[in-house]
C-alpha cells in the first residue's frame, strides 16, 4: 500500500541540477548551450510525467468507466 | 495509515516547490502535477473498493444497470473535470480551468440525457393516461 515518493524528489533534483547547469553555461558564455540543457531536461521530466499521467488516466479508466 | 502518508507527500510537496520556484518555474509545475497524480492513484483504488460495493448494494434492490453505470461514469468524469481545473488553475490558466469546468458539465449532461429521457416519458404516459 505504500506510495512511491521517489519521483518528487526525482523531479525536483533534476530541476536544480538543470537550473545549476543553466547559469555555469551561461557564465561559460555559451547561452544557447544553456538553452539546450534547459529544454533537454524539461523533455525528460516531461516523458516521466506523460507515463504517470497515462497510468493515472487508465487506472481512473478502469474504476468509473468500466474498461479493461 | 495512508493518510499520514499523504499528507507527508503534501508538505514535502509544498517545501520543494517554494525551493525549486525560485530557480525553475516550469519545474515547479511539474511537481505539482506529480503530486496530484501520486495522491489520485493511492486513492483510486480505495474508491474502486467502495464503487465495487455500491454495485452490489444497486444488484441487490435490483436498480438497473445502466443508471448505476451513467451515476458511477458521472463521478469519475466530475473527479477528473475537478483535477484537471486545479491544475490548469494553479497554473495561471483560470480561463482555461473554466472551460475545462464547462466541458465536464456539458459532458455530466449528455450522460444523463438517457436518464431524463426515461423520466420525461414515465410522466407523460401518466399525463396521458388520466
Amino acid at each position: 500500500m505504500g506510495i512511491d515518493a521517489s519521483m518528487l524528489f526525482q523531479i525536483a533534483g533534476i530541476g536544480i541540477i538543470v537550473a545549476l547547469i543553466h547559469t555555469i553555461l551561461k557564465q561559460m558564455g555559451k547561452e544557447d548551450m544553456a538553452h539546450f540543457a534547459t529544454i533537454i531536461g524539461f523533455v525528460i521530466v516531461m516523458v516521466m510525467v506523460v507515463n504517470q499521467l497515462s497510468d493515472l488516466f487508465q487506472q481512473i479508466k478502469s474504476v468509473f468507466l468500466f474498461q479493461g | 495509515m495512508e493518510i499520514i502518508q499523504i499528507v507527508m507527500i503534501g508538505i514535502i510537496a509544498s517545501i520543494l516547490y517554494m525551493v525549486l520556484k525560485e530557480i525553475n518555474a516550469s519545474f515547479a509545475f511539474f511537481l505539482v502535477l506529480v503530486t496530484a497524480i501520486l495522491i489520485f492513484l493511492a486513492v483510486i483504488q480505495q474508491i474502486g473498493i467502495i464503487f465495487r460495493m455500491i454495485e452490489s448494494l444497486g444488484n441487490k434492490a435490483n436498480v438497473d444497470g445502466m443508471y448505476m453505470q451513467t451515476i458511477l461514469k458521472i463521478i469519475g468524469i466530475a473527479y477528473i473535470t475537478e483535477l484537471g481545473a486545479n491544475l490548469t488553475k494553479d497554473a495561471g490558466l483560470g480561463s482555461v480551468a473554466a472551460k475545462i469546468e464547462l466541458a465536464g458539465k456539458i459532458f455530466i449532461l449528455l450522460l444523463a440525457v438517457p436518464i431524463i429521457t426515461a423520466v420525461i416519458e414515465a410522466i407523460l404516459s401518466f399525463v396521458s393516461a388520466v
